[in-house]
């Protein structure tokens, strides 16, 4: 059997297959607690990726019929993408390890070859402390780059930098 | 509970680097540091299941408009496995392409050439149960691009694939046989293995081809397969 197909890359036309629906994680009914993360994508200048598709997908909680689990939003003029879903919870990790509450990200964008992958943890939750990943981190900056901070409640904000200061941890997956 | 079967790593060569010096756009958005290794666990071995419930097929793409687009009607298909060639069934591809002037119905699209307005590009088809899909659409013109002087992007068809795990998440591009534009394409070029270049061109197939309607082209795709390799499983094994 052949490898798998090469990744090329989503170019600057993806809205053609853009639903901003979709960025609403509890549109087909979910009940739980309701959050709303945001964030700008910025890149190694300083300005904000206004054409990227930014994909989240949680396994908590688990997807069903009225929780897809999945969404995708489309930045803005400001680079910035604006999701709606529910609060995940802790998830198994390898082993015994326990991790803490996380969004699993894809941005997908002209000038990326393939799908930059990061997570959104949330700031304060006391899982973080013992999260595999988090931990894996020795640099508390790096680790920062993972951690949404409230901006209010229910609303949590992470900006991510695609390179240079400040660059996000992206994650080999 | 035992832990998530995980995805294999990408075989050496076989996928285009985020720095991709060909391609201008790479320049100020490929990250400085190479990635952090992350062991898969459920958020990367489990991801969304689309239904055509949520997510309705739009698998004849000529037919999305008052009138039938311009253009050579073309049919699309193949099938979409594993690296160890099992099917992926019931799994959702999105696609776009530009109409058959080589022009997308996407406000960012500057090219002089004319919009068609039966023709929005945009389809969406689930695997059957052996991992076979199929559409219909015109055959997509070249355009220009700002990436060197005289760059011209090969004739070609955008695909997504979400497969059954975040990590064998694809977005890629299908090409025509034949193409002269391709040999001068920096984003086909990125990736460094020819195999997995050549890979990216659908074939003519005559068997797909229908006859007195359209031309047939077969584009097989193959995701990232489960499990370790060999050579894992013995760096594990050592490391216990």
């Amino acid at each position: 059997m052949p490898a798998a197909t090469a990744s090329q890359t989503i170019g600057p036309y993806w809205h053609l297959v853009e639903h901003p629906e979709w960025a609403d994680l509890t549109r087909f009914g979910a009940e739980g607690e309701r959050i709303t993360v945001t964030g700008r994508i910025i890149d190694g200048v300083g300005a904000p990726v206004t054409d990227a598709c930014v994909e989240i997908w949680q396994a908590s909680p688990p997807a069903d019929a009225r929780f897809p689990g999945f969404g995708r939003a489309g930045t803005d003029a400001e680079g910035r993408f604006r999701f709606t879903t529910l609060k995940p919870g802790p998830v198994p990790g390898r082993g015994n390890a326990q991790q803490a509450p996380h969004l699993a990200v894809t941005i997908l964008a002209r000038g990326l070859m393939t799908g930059l992958r990061t997570r959104i943890y949330f700031a304060d939750d006391p899982l973080n402390e013992m999260d595999p990943l988090l931990s894996s981190l020795a640099d508390p900056a790096e680790r920062a780059t993972l951690i949404a901070r409230a901006e209010g409640p229910g609303s949590w904000r992470l900006d991510m930098v695609l390179q240079g200061e400040g660059e996000t941890v992206f994650l080999e997956v | 509970m035992s832990d998530p079967v995980p995805f294999r790593p990408f075989a050496a060569g076989t996928q285009p680097p985020l720095d991709a010096s060909g391609y201008g756009s790479t320049r100020i958005r490929h990250p400085g540091r190479a990635p952090h290794r992350l062991p898969h666990t459920v958020t990367e071995t489990t991801g969304p299941a689309f239904s055509p419930a949520h997510f309705p097929e739009m698998a004849d793409l000529t037919r999305l408009g008052r009138g039938a687009p311009l253009g050579e009607r073309i049919i699309v298909a193949g099938q979409v496995l594993d690296e160890d060639g099992r099917p992926v069934p019931h799994t959702m591809i999105e696609i776009w392409q530009a109409n058959a002037a080589g022009r997308y119905d996407h406000p960012a699209d500057t090219h002089d050439a004319p919009a068609d307005p039966n023709f929005h590009g945009e389809g969406r088809v689930f695997t059957d149960a052996e991992g076979r899909y199929r559409f219909l659409t015109i055959k997509p013109g070249a355009y220009p691009w700002r990436n060197h002087t005289n760059a011209w992007r090969p004739v070609h068809i955008h695909l997504s694939l979400f497969g059954t795990g975040f990590a064998q998440r694809l977005v890629t591009q299908m090409y025509f046989p034949g193409d002269p534009l391709l040999e001068l394409d920096p984003i086909y070029h990125a990736i460094e293995d020819a195999g997995a270049r050549e890979r990216l061109v659908s074939r003519f197939d005559l068997g797909i081809t229908q006859p007195e309607f359209a031309l047939g082209y077969r584009f097989d795709i193959t995701l990232r397969g489960r499990g370790a390799t060999p050579f894992e499983a013995d760096a594990e094994e050592e490391a216990h």
